[in-house]
C-alpha cells in the first residue's frame, strides 16, 4: 500500500437549503483532504455545517438541499485492482447505494438507539450488509459477524448475537453500530459525533476501540465532533469549521499548540481545564450567525474581540503558515497589527507543552 | 460552618416495576449543602444522580431517609406552609430547554408563572417589572418577554430556564445537566452566568452533571455516585488531587485532555464493577482526611489509600 495517497478530496463544496424562511447557505466553499490510513477531524459548533459536508459525501442530503458547486473525489481500487477516481456528487442515489455506501464509505451516527432497527436482532443487522454487498453465504456472514462482535469488544458474542438493541447498554449499542459499519470492510469510516450520547468512561473506551481497529484495518477515519478533547485523542489533522467554512486547518499539534485563528483560540479557551483555577471560564460572546442572511465580510467578525476593520468588509483568504497549517483570518496579513492570542490561552498552552515534554 | 441549608440522610429511592422486581435507583445517600455553595453530583447515566435531584424537590416520594431543607423536614408528609416554602425556595433547571418550556406560552408568562401561582407580584405593573429585570439579569432584553420559546436559540432558552428558576429568589437551585445539551462555546456562557448570579444572590446550587471537568470548574464540593451509592465525596481539591475510590479514578482518567501529545500516549483506567470484587452494599463511609469520605469496607479503603501513597 502506498503512503500519502489521497483517498477523499472535497473541492470547493457549496451547498444551500431551501427553507420556508428563505435560502440557507449552509456550506460556503469547503476544501478537505483525507489520506489513506489517517484520521481527520472536523470541529465546530452545531449549525456550522460539519455534518452536512459529510452527508453530502454519502448522498444523505435532505431533499431541499442543492449542491451549487464543488466536487467530492473518491479514489479507490476496483475489483480488478485498477485505481479509479469518481466524483461522488455526480453519481445517482442508486449508484451510491449499490456501490459505495456501506461498502467503501461507512458511517457511524450519534445516537445508537435511533440508528439500529429495534425489531431486528443485532446479529441479523450486522449480517445484512454482508449478505447484500458481499453476496456472502449465510454461514460465512454469521461467522464474520461473530468475529466482528469480538473485534469491537463484545464478550459472549454467541449469546449477544440473538439480542435486540434494547437489551444492550448505550456503549454496547454503539459497538454494534461500529461492527455494522465495519462489516463490509470500508475504506473510509465517517463518525458523526460517535460518543456525544455516551458517558465519559464509555466514550474513552469507544475512541480507543476505533483507533485500534483503524490500525488493524488501515482505515481512514473522519470524525465530526465539537469536543476538542476527543480531537486531541484521535485526530492527525484538524479542520475547524465556522458558518459553513473551514477557518483553520493543520495537523493536531499545530492546532493545539500554535493556533492562529481567533475562533480556534475561543474554542480552546472555552474548554474547562483540569489544571486551571481561573474564576471565569472564557466564552465566545454571542451566538453563531444565521446563514439565512449572507454574512458580510468575515462571518466570525461580530463575535471576534480581535476583529479588524477589514473583517467587516471582506472575507479573509486562506493564509499559509506551514506546509500543513492554513488559516483564514486577516490577522495573518503582513499589514495586520501584531495581535497575539489571549494571555490565559498562552499560559495554558505553555503548561500543556511542559506536560507533553514528559511524554516525548 | 453555619447550619446546612439542605441535609440529606440515608436517602433511598426504589421504583417497583413488578411484584418481583424493584429498581433500586438510590441506595442510602447522605450529603449536606450549605448556603451559597455549589455541590456537584457526578456519575454515569443510571447512577441515580437525576433521581436524587428529583427526590429532593419532591417530584418523587422518597422510599426511605430524611431530607431537611431550611430547617424543616420535607421527606414525609408536608403541611401547607412547608410545601409553599419548598415550592418557592427550591427551584430546578432542567436539561433540555426546549422540552421544559411550554411552547404555547410566551416567555414572559413562563417566567412569571411562579409569581402568579404564589401571588408574589402585587400588580400587573410590578409583575412586568420583575420579569423584565429577570430577563435583563440573564442577559436577554425585556422585549423578549413577548416571544415564544421556539424563537430563541438553545443557549437563550436555557437562560429563560434560569430566569424562571431565579424569579422566586430561591435559596437552592437544582441544575440537572443544565448545560449538557448546549454547544461548547455556549456552555461557558451559561456557566459564567450561573456563577455571576450566585455571587449576586448567594443561592446554593446542586449541580448534576456527567462532565467532570465542568463540575470541577463550578463546584465547591463534589459527590461521586455509582449505581445509587455515593462512592466518594469531598471538596473538589480532595477529589481531584487524591482520588481514592477506583471508580472515581476511572472517571477522572476518562476525561480527554486538550493536549494531543499527552492524549495519544495515555490510555484511560478501566473500572468494571462486576469484576472488581467490590460490593457497595457492604461498604461503610470512611473518612480519609478532612471532609473526604470514601465508601468501602475497612480492608478495601486501607488497600486503596496504601496504593495512593505508594504512587506518590
Amino acid at each position: 500500500m502506498q503512503d500519502n495517497q489521497t483517498i477523499l478530496q472535497i473541492k470547493n463544496l457549496d451547498i444551500s437549503f431551501r427553507t420556508n424562511a428563505g435560502v440557507v447557505h449552509a456550506i460556503r466553499g469547503v476544501n478537505l483532504d483525507l489520506q489513506k490510513g489517517e484520521t481527520v477531524a472536523i470541529v465546530g459548533e452545531s449549525g456550522s455545517g460539519k455534518s452536512v459536508t459529510m452527508k453530502a459525501a454519502v448522498g444523505l442530503l435532505d431533499s431541499n438541499a442543492t449542491v451549487n458547486s464543488g466536487e467530492i473525489l473518491y479514489t479507490y481500487e476496483d475489483r480488478d485492482g485498477a485505481q479509479k477516481t469518481v466524483n461522488l456528487l455526480s453519481l445517482t442515489k442508486k449508484q451510491l447505494r449499490t456501490e459505495f455506501n456501506g461498502q467503501r464509505l461507512a458511517m457511524v451516527f450519534q445516537d445508537p438507539m435511533t440508528s439500529l432497527d429495534p425489531t431486528m436482532t443485532i446479529g441479523k443487522q450486522i449480517m445484512e450488509g454482508m449478505l447484500l454487498h458481499k453476496k456472502m453465504s449465510k454461514e460465512a456472514a454469521k461467522a464474520r459477524a461473530l468475529e466482528l462482535l469480538k473485534l469491537v469488544g463484545i464478550t459472549d458474542a454467541e449469546n449477544r448475537f440473538r439480542n435486540y438493541p434494547h437489551q444492550l447498554s448505550g456503549g454496547m449499542r454503539q459497538r454494534v453500530v461500529i461492527a455494522i459499519a465495519l462489516s463490509a470492510e470500508p475504506d473510509i469510516l465517517i463518525c458523526d459525533e460517535p460518543t456525544t450520547a455516551l458517558d465519559v468512561t464509555i466514550q474513552a473506551k469507544i475512541l480507543e476501540l476505533i483507533k485500534d481497529i483503524q490500525k488493524k484495518m488501515n482505515l481512514s477515519v473522519i470524525y465530526i465532533t465539537h469536543d476538542l478533547g476527543v480531537v486531541a485523542k484521535v485526530a492527525d489533522y484538524v479542520n475547524v469549521m465556522y458558518a459553513g467554512k473551514i477557518v483553520e486547518v493543520g495537523n493536531v499539534e499545530e492546532i493545539f499548540y500554535e493556533p492562529v485563528h481567533p475562533y480556534t483560540w475561543g474554542l480552546l479557551s472555552a474548554m474547562p481545564d483540569l489544571d486551571t483555577n481561573d474564576d471565569r471560564l472564557y466564552s465566545i460572546p454571542g451566538s453563531p450567525p444565521n446563514l439565512l442572511h449572507e454574512p458580510q465580510g468575515d462571518a466570525f467578525a461580530a463575535r471576534n474581540p480581535f476583529a479588524l476593520k477589514i473583517d467587516k468588509k471582506a472575507e479573509p483568504p486562506m493564509f499559509q503558515i506551514s506546509r500543513t497549517h492554513f488559516a483564514a483570518t486577516w490577522l495573518l496579513h503582513p499589514d495586520a497589527p501584531d495581535i497575539d492570542m489571549p494571555r490565559e490561552l498562552k499560559e495554558r498552552i505553555e503548561r500543556s507543552r511542559k506536560e507533553a515534554a514528559k511524554y516525548l | 460552618m453555619s447550619e446546612p441549608l439542605l441535609k440529606v440522610e440515608g436517602l433511598k429511592q426504589h421504583f417497583p416495576v413488578s411484584r418481583s422486581y424493584t429498581v433500586k435507583a438510590v441506595n442510602g445517600v447522605s450529603f449536606e449543602i450549605y448556603p451559597g455553595e455549589t455541590y456537584g453530583l457526578v456519575g454515569e447515566s443510571g447512577s441515580g444522580k437525576t433521581t436524587i435531584g428529583r427526590s429532593i424537590i419532591r417530584l418523587y416520594n422518597p422510599t426511605e431517609g430524611r431530607i431537611t431543607f431550611n430547617g424543616r423536614e420535607i421527606s414525609g408528609k408536608m403541611d401547607n406552609a412547608t410545601r409553599a416554602m419548598l415550592r418557592t425556595d427550591m427551584q430546578m433547571i432542567f436539561q433540555d430547554p426546549m422540552a421544559s418550556l411550554n411552547p404555547r406560552k410566551k416567555v414572559g408568562d413562563i417566567i412569571g408563572e411562579g409569581l402568579d401561582i404564589h401571588r408574589r407580584a402585587g400588580s400587573e405593573k410590578e409583575r412586568e417589572a420583575l420579569i423584565g429585570e429577570m430577563l435583563h439579569k440573564v442577559g436577554l432584553s425585556p422585549e423578549h418577554a413577548a416571544r415564544y420559546p421556539h424563537q430563541f436559540s438553545g443557549g437563550q432558552r436555557q437562560r429563560v430556564g434560569i430566569a424562571r428558576a431565579l424569579i422566586m429568589q430561591p435559596k437552592l437551585i437544582i441544575a440537572d445537566e443544565c448545560i449538557s445539551a448546549l454547544d461548547v462555546s455556549i456552555q461557558a456562557q451559561v456557566v459564567n452566568l450561573m456563577k455571576d448570579i450566585q455571587e449576586e444572590t448567594q443561592c446554593a446550587y446542586l449541580f448534576i452533571a456527567h462532565d467532570l471537568s465542568m463540575v470541577k470548574y463550578i463546584s465547591d464540593r463534589i459527590g461521586v455516585l455509582h449505581l445509587g451509592y455515593m462512592v466518594e465525596s469531598g471538596t473538589k481539591e480532595e477529589i481531584f488531587s487524591n482520588p481514592v475510590h477506583p471508580y472515581t479514578k476511572s472517571l477522572i482518567s476518562a476525561i480527554p485532555h486538550p493536549n494531543p501529545i499527552v492524549e495519544k500516549r495515555r490510555t484511560s483506567i478501566t473500572y468494571d464493577y462486576a469484576t472488581s470484587g467490590i460490593d457497595y452494599a457492604k461498604g461503610t463511609e470512611h473518612c480519609v482526611g478532612g471532609t473526604h469520605n470514601v465508601l468501602g469496607t475497612d480492608a478495601e479503603v486501607a488497600a486503596w489509600t496504601k496504593e495512593n501513597r505508594r504512587e506518590k
